[in-house]
């Protein structure tokens, strides 16, 4: 920390003097050029096709393809149930990064690293075995429907379930750094002026893991609304009931109607773009957060 | 995992929960984790083997699944050098030097992350399918994209485009360019610098990212799913096979292929674990550690 002051004024005047000239080091060109390159052709133009494409319509043409009923409804249930996915991760992935970072307890380690699961498994994958599970013959399933009437597999409670799985480590792996670069004389401090052990967790650890909480969710969320590995198999995939928006854009491309399937897939797209810049705002928040704590 | 060194000493009294309340909260976040991420986990292993260990290999020998598995592979092994490159290239330009435009670049690289996979696959059917931009030039050559490998190499590699980049991007930032710059006064050349001074520095970010961006590519369903057009035998990647066998209800067969993506999928973990120990050890550049963590899953990485 204390050489801190000497970095940034290092930083400073070497940014004055890098006006210029990009750095001192060689392969700038090579290396920009080529990133560049690669990311035109694999990411930038292929993804200008959609607007282009769906531009083909018209604009009142898009308009009746991106606000027709059936896909309204699928937005409908692509974002209430990645919102109520995300909520349910908000509030558990809170408690199992605390849980792991403040309780000891056997079998930590691996469960530590269990968490990342629905990061390295495939979509597919998870959403057979929650299928399987869930369905009527499944473990779950079968006493769900028998002890409380409740049918998960083939209705919107499965979208939500496989989309729960998916988002379990953001929030988890967002706020667990945070927890653990609390320090201690913090809550000392709280403590010895008199703060319950309650009202130190709401005013003093709450506020300071409130930035990454809200980034675990936002990055959930984001990921939730455009999941389809997952969700296909357990959904059932009625149109207007329990049709998710990018199983609509594959039957649109199903049917050719590939002007409307590039309409809404803007529509998802640029909704990405909202929720990407959200994100950042988030991200930046955090680290500011982060600066002042430290 | 564990960095915190709080998180082994055991605290006093009124710096912790009640007795109750941790045993509480203990015990809905392992109810929570065993139901929602151990549960599905173990059905996976445990429907594949319903129907014994020699269905289970029959299952997996059979001509269409082992094609399923081949192609799988080549499509991981060709798109991970690809983005290998691209994720240094991108992250030397980044980190190492100064220019406008540089946060937009970065959340650019982004943008796959948070794109779904479906659209992914959309785009490059747009672009060479029959109807698309370049569908009728390919016809006349006789080429085939969409609905073929070339597809489904295309639409794997725009969907684990970020891994590398992502991960190589904060790690090379936290370590500067100091030794590039001392290397360069003592007369190196750029290729010298990178492969003695910048390589080994960087050497456990380069595995991490590329296991992450490797399980990424054996296990794409969504975008691969689109532009495959499910030719069994010729365009079917494991995911598709398991979903092929999954809607005929050969159930039993579905889940031995899928339990030897859930193994991938293990061994993933196990050498992420393994790789965050080893850089997280004193000497082998600690302070590259915490920045490679979050940022490989601070985003929306797998599907």
């Amino acid at each position: 920390m204390n050489t801190a002051p000497a970095t940034a004024i290092g930083t400073a005047r070497s940014a004055r003097r890098r006006r210029n000239r990009p750095g001192v080091l060689p392969g700038f060109g090579l290396s920009m050029g080529y990133a560049v390159l690669y990311l035109s052709l694999l990411v930038l133009i292929p993804l200008a096709a959609l607007p282009i494409k769906s531009a083909g319509l018209g604009w009142d043409g898009f308009w009746q393809a991106v606000t027709a009923p059936r896909v309204m409804a699928s937005y409908r249930l692509t974002f209430g149930a990645a919102l109520l996915a995300a909520l349910v991760n908000l509030v558990f992935g809170m408690l199992v990064a605390w849980v792991l970072v403040r309780y000891r307890f056997p079998g930590k380690k691996i469960l530590d690293a269990l968490v990342d699961l629905p990061f390295a498994l495939p979509t597919a994958v998870a959403g057979i075995a929650l299928t399987a599970l869930y369905a009527k013959n499944g473990w779950l399933g079968g006493p769900l429907e028998h002890w409380l009437g409740l049918k998960v597999a083939f209705t919107p409670l499965g979208i939500v379930v496989a989309l729960i799985f998916i988002g379990i480590p953001f929030v988890v792996r967002t706020v667990q750094p945070v927890l653990e670069d609390i320090e201690r004389e913090i809550e000392e401090a709280a403590a010895s002026l008199g703060a319950s052990r309650w009202q130190t967790i709401r005013r003093v650890l709450l506020p300071t893991v409130l930035p990454a909480l809200l980034t675990g969710f936002a990055l959930a969320f984001a990921r939730a609304v455009g999941e389809y590995g997952s969700v296909v198999f357990i959904a059932g995939n009625r149109p207007m009931v329990s049709e998710i928006t990018p199983l609509l854009i594959i039957s649109k491309l199903e049917q050719f109607d590939y002007a409307g399937a590039a309409a809404i897939a803007t529509v998802m797209l640029l909704l990405s773009f909202v929720l990407l810049l959200l994100i950042n705002l988030l991200q930046g928040w955090q680290a500011r957060r982060g600066g002042r704590l430290a | 995992m564990s960095r915190g060194a709080s998180a082994g000493v055991s605290r006093p009294d009124h710096l912790t929960e009640p007795r109750w309340v941790r045993g509480l909260l203990l015990a809905l976040a392992l109810g929570f984790l065993a139901l929602f991420l151990l549960a599905p986990l173990a059905a996976v292993f445990i429907e594949a083997f319903k129907k014994g260990w020699e269905l289970y290999l029959a299952a997996i020998v059979e001509p269409d699944a082992w094609s399923a598995i081949k192609l799988t592979l080549w499509v991981a092994a060709v798109s991970l050098p690809l983005n290998l490159v691209f994720g240094v290239a991108a992250a030397w330009a980044i980190a190492k030097f100064q220019f406008r435009g540089k946060q937009f670049l970065i959340t650019l690289i982004d943008l796959p992350f948070s794109v779904s996979p479906v659209v992914a696959g959309l785009v490059f059917v747009l672009l060479f399918g029959s109807q698309g931009w370049l569908g009728p030039w390919l016809q006349a050559h006789d080429l085939k994209v969409v609905y073929a490998v070339p597809g489904v190499v295309l639409a794997t590699l725009f969907v684990t485009f970020p891994f590398i980049a992502r991960e190589l991007i904060p790690l090379m930032q936290a370590q500067g360019s100091e030794e590039e710059q001392a290397a360069l006064t003592l007369g190196a050349s750029g290729w010298q610098i990178f492969w003695r001074v910048t390589l080994p520095n960087i050497k456990w970010g380069l595995v991490y990212g590329a296991i992450l961006c490797n399980a990424r590519a054996m296990g794409e369903f969504g975008a691969v799913s689109v532009v495959s057009g499910h030719v069994r035998g010729l365009t079917n990647t494991m995911t598709l096979h398991v979903e092929i066998l999954y809607n005929e209800y050969q159930f039993a067969a579905a889940f031995a292929v899928a339990s030897l993506l859930a193994l991938l999928a293990l061994v993933t973990l196990l050498i992420k674990n393994l790789v965050e120990w080893r850089s997280a050890r004193p000497g082998v550049q600690t302070q590259a550690e915490p920045a490679a963590t979050p940022a490989a899953l601070g985003r929306p990485a797998a599907a």
